[in-house]
C-alpha cells in the first residue's frame, strides 16, 4: 500500500483507513450513531478493532495501549464521552507514551441522540487538543496529524466529527502508510502515571505548560487555512460549517480552523485585524466565539437560535445577512417505529395495558414511547432505567410504586445496567422492584453490533458469552425469570402481573433475537457461500 | 472553490426502501465519471421505518454535503407521502421523479423500485450507461446485480431511452 489511491468513502470509513495506515495497534469503542462504522471498517480492512462493554472501559483499554507505547484509537458518540470522561480527564494529566486518539462523533440536530452536547467543551475542560475535520478527506488526513500530535506532545487528542462528516461520503485520496509505529514496550514512569496527589499536582502544571506549547505548535500546524476573499467581512468557521460558509459566501475571506483548541491565538488575531468585522460560524455551542472573546479578539457570534440543530448553507446565508426569521417548522415526516414483528412490541403492549410506570432506556425499544404503545415515562441516558426506577419506587405512594418497571435492552444492560442491579440488591425499595431486560441478542439501534452477551466479537468470532441471568443471580437477585415464549402474550402478562404483585426485587429477561439481526445472519451465511463459488467482479 | 455546475439530487422515502443505496449508486456513478462528489444521509432512529432523506451532489468541486433548500435539480420520491415534506428542497424548475414515472407492477422485485427510479433519473444526466452499470455492480452483491440492472433498464426505458449494450 505505497501508491496513492482515491476512493469514495464516508468520514468514518476514511478515518478507519487512516488508522490502518498509521499502524494503530488497537481500535476500541462502544457503538453509537454516528460513530459506529469507524471500528467496523477498521476490522473489515484488516485492523484490530473490538467493542468494549462501554466507553469508559474502551478509553481505559486504549489508554493502556498508549501507556505501553502503542497507538490506540477509541471511538464513541458524543454522549459516550460522558461515560469515558473520568479516564479522559486523568489521561490528560498522566499523558501517554504512544498515541491516544479519541474519535468522538457529535449529533447536532439529534438525528439519533438524547442531546446535542458539544464535545469541544470536553476538550477544553480536560485540556486535550481537538481537531475538527470538515469532510471525509480531512477525517482521513487529520487522523495522521492527530497521531503525530499525540506522540509529539504525549497527549490524548480528540478528533471531533459530526453527523455530516461521519455519514457523508466524498472522494478521498488515501495517503500511503506512514513510517511504522514504535514497538509497544513498557517503560516505568511512576511519577507520571500514578495520580496520587503528590504526583498529580506537578502533573497539572505540566498539562497547562503542554497546552501552551501545543497552542504555539498550532500557529504553524497547517491545520488552519485562510481562504481568500474580500475584507469587509471575515468568517471564522470549523468542521462542516466551514464548507457551508464557503458555499454561502464564496467571495468572503474565511479562516477555517482545523484545530480549534488550543486556539492559534496569533493566527486568529491577525485574521481578524485584516477584516472590517468578523463572524464566527460553528455548529453547536459558541466555543470558538467564546475562546476568541476570552483572548480579547473582537468577533460576532451566531444568533442564539442557531445554537440549535444542524447548520446548513441556507442557515449560514441567513446568519450572514443578519436576518433572524423564526426557523421553519420541521417538515412533518413519518416518525420511526418498532419494526413489524419486533419482539419488543408484545412487551410494550403489556406495559401499556397493565398501566405500568416505565423507567425506560436507550435503544430501539425507546420507540415504545410512541403510539400505539406510549408505554415509557422516562428515558435519560444509558443505564438510567434501573436507578430511576428504584428512585421512583422509593418515594411514590404504594399504589403507584408497585406499578414501576425498569426496562433496559441487553447491550445497554451490559454497558451500564449492572451497577443498577447491585444498587437494587444493596438498597432494595420496600415494595421490591421489577427489571425487564429486553434481550434481542444485538445492539439493534446502532446497526446490529455484537456485545459481550452475544458471545461474538466485533468481527463475528466466537468468544466468552456473558450470561445475563447468571450475572443477575451472581449479584444476588434470587428471582430471575427468562421468558422465551414470544408468541404467548397472555403468559407474559400473567408473569408480569405476578412479579408486580410480589414485594421483592426481581429480573425478567425477555429473550428473542431481533428479526433484522436474524435476517442479517442468514444473508451473511448466504453471501459467504456465494463467495466460495463466484468470482469477484473486476474493478 | 467554485460551486458552479454542481448537480443536486435529493432522494426521499421511508426506512427499508433503499434510499441510501440509491444515493450510493448515484455517488458512485459520478465518482467513476471523475467528478467531485459528496453525499449525505442520516442513520439511526430514522431507519426504523421513519422518513429517510439522502442528498447527493456532484460537479467540478462540491463544498457542503447537503443540498441547500430550494436548490435540488432532482427530487426522487420512493414513497408518495414523502413528497410534500421534501418539496421545498426542489428548485423552481426542478424535476420530481416519483413512482408514477414507471410501471411499478412490471418490476420483478418491488425492492428494486429505488434502482428503477435511478433509471429514470439517468435520462437527465450526462453519465454513461456503462458507468451506471459499473456503479450498480459495486453497490450490490453479485447475486442481486441482475435484478437491479433489469430495474434500471425499466426506468431508463420509461421514456423510451434504452441502455445500449455492447
Amino acid at each position: 500500500m505505497t501508491a496513492e489511491r482515491r476512493e469514495l468513502l464516508s468520514g468514518n470509513e476514511a478515518l478507519a483507513h487512516a488508522a490502518l495506515a498509521c499502524g494503530v495497534h488497537l481500535g476500541t469503542g462502544y457503538p453509537g450513531t454516528p460513530s459506529t462504522e469507524i471500528l467496523e471498517t477498521l476490522a473489515a480492512i484488516g485492523g484490530k478493532a473490538q467493542w468494549a462493554p462501554n466507553e469508559k472501559v474502551a478509553m481505559e483499554v486504549a489508554l493502556g495501549v498508549a501507556y505501553g507505547n502503542g497507538r490506540a484509537l477509541v471511538t464513541m458518540k458524543h454522549v459516550g464521552l460522558n461515560v469515558a470522561a473520568d479516564p479522559l480527564f486523568s489521561a490528560a494529566y498522566t499523558g501517554v507514551s504512544g498515541a491516544l486518539v479519541v474519535a468522538v462523533a457529535d449529533d447536532p440536530g439529534m438525528a439519533s441522540s438524547q442531546n446535542e452536547q458539544d464535545t469541544r467543551r470536553y476538550a477544553i475542560a480536560a485540556g486535550v487538543p481537538v481537531l475538527e475535520p470538515s469532510d471525509p478527506q480531512e477525517a482521513h488526513d487529520f487522523f495522521f496529524r492527530a497521531v503525530e500530535l499525540s506522540e509529539q506532545f504525549g497527549t490524548p487528542v480528540i478528533v471531533r466529527l459530526t453527523t455530516r462528516v461521519s455519514h457523508s461520503k466524498g472522494s478521498v485520496e488515501l495517503r500511503p502508510a506512514g513510517p511504522p509505529p514504535r514497538s509497544p514496550h513498557f517503560e516505568r514512569n511512576i511519577a507520571a502515571r500514578v495520580l496520587i496527589p503528590a504526583y498529580a499536582r506537578p502533573a497539572h502544571r505540566r498539562l497547562r505548560q503542554r497546552l501552551k506549547e501545543i497552542a504555539q505548535w498550532n500557529e504553524t500546524s497547517g491545520l488552519n487555512l485562510v481562504l481568500t476573499g474580500t475584507s469587509d467581512l471575515g468568517i471564522i468557521a470549523s468542521g462542516v460549517a466551514a464548507l457551508h460558509a464557503r458555499e454561502a459566501a464564496p467571495q468572503t475571506r474565511l479562516l477555517k480552523l482545523g484545530m480549534s483548541y488550543p486556539l492559534p491565538v496569533q493566527t486568529v488575531k491577525e485574521f481578524v485585524r485584516g477584516v472590517k468585522r468578523c463572524v464566527v460560524i460553528e455548529e453547536g455551542d459558541p466555543v470558538i466565539e467564546e475562546l476568541c472573546l476570552t483572548h480579547g479578539i473582537p468577533v460576532e457570534g451566531k444568533p442564539e437560535e442557531d445554537r440549535f440543530g444542524e447548520l446548513s448553507v441556507s442557515r449560514v446565508r441567513r446568519i450572514l445577512n443578519g436576518d433572524c426569521p423564526p426557523p421553519p417548522p420541521p417538515a412533518s415526516t413519518r416518525p420511526p417505529q418498532l419494526c413489524p414483528g419486533c419482539p419488543h412490541r408484545m412487551v410494550f403492549e403489556a406495559l401499556r395495558d397493565l398501566g405500568c410506570i416505565v423507567a425506560g432506556d436507550i435503544g430501539c425499544y425507546t420507540l415504545g414511547v410512541l403510539p400505539p404503545f406510549e408505554a415509557m415515562d422516562t428515558c435519560t441516558c444509558m443505564g438510567a432505567s434501573i436507578g430511576v426506577g428504584l428512585g421512583l419506587r422509593h418515594v411514590l405512594p404504594p399504589d403507584q410504586a408497585r406499578r414501576v418497571v425498569s426496562v433496559i435492552g441487553d447491550s445497554t444492560f451490559v454497558h451500564s445496567g449492572l451497577t443498577g442491579i447491585v444498587e437494587m440488591m444493596y438498597n432494595p425499595p420496600p415494595g421490591g422492584h421489577v427489571v425487564l431486560i429486553l434481550d434481542n441478542r444485538t445492539t439493534a439501534m446502532t446497526g446490529l453490533q455484537d456485545h459481550p452477551a452475544t458471545g461474538r466479537t466485533l468481527s463475528g468470532q466466537p468468544t466468552h458469552e456473558l450470561s445475563l441471568e447468571g450475572v443477575c443471580r451472581a449479584i444476588g437477585v434470587e428471582d430471575v425469570t427468562v421468558f422465551e415464549e414470544h408468541s404467548n402474550k397472555e403468559s407474559f402478562r400473567a408473569l408480569l402481573r405476578e412479579k408486580l404483585s410480589q414485594a421483592k426485587p426481581c429480573v425478567i429477561i425477555v429473550r428473542r433475537e431481533c428479526l433484522l439481526a436474524m435476517r442479517r445472519r442468514k444473508q451473511e451465511s448466504l453471501a459467504a457461500q456465494q463467495e466460495r463459488v463466484t468470482c469477484q467482479p473486476s474493478e | 472553490m467554485s460551486t458552479e455546475r454542481v448537480t443536486n439530487i435529493v432522494v426521499a422515502g421511508v426506512g427499508g426502501q433503499g434510499v441510501l443505496r440509491a444515493t450510493d449508486v448515484i455517488a458512485e456513478t459520478a465518482f467513476l465519471a471523475g467528478y467531485d462528489v459528496k453525499k449525505t444521509e442520516v442513520h439511526g432512529m430514522s431507519q426504523r421505518g421513519g422518513g429517510v432523506v439522502s442528498d447527493v451532489r456532484f460537479g467540478p468541486r462540491v463544498l457542503s454535503p447537503m443540498v441547500p433548500d430550494g436548490e435540488a435539480d432532482f427530487l426522487l420520491v420512493l414513497e408518495p407521502t414523502q413528497l410534500e415534506p421534501n418539496r421545498h428542497r426542489l428548485k423552481p424548475d426542478g424535476v420530481i421523479i416519483g413512482c408514477d414515472r414507471i410501471n411499478v407492477a412490471s418490476l420483478t422485485h418491488p425492492k428494486t423500485l429505488n434502482v428503477a427510479l435511478l433509471g429514470v433519473l439517468s435520462q437527465y444526466l450526462d453519465l454513461s450507461c456503462e458507468l451506471w452499470c459499473d456503479a450498480l455492480r459495486r453497490c450490490f452483491p453479485p447475486h442481486l446485480y441482475s435484478v437491479n440492472e433489469e430495474a434500471f433498464e425499466l426506468g431508463r426505458q420509461a421514456d423510451g431511452k434504452a441502455c445500449r449494450r455492447e
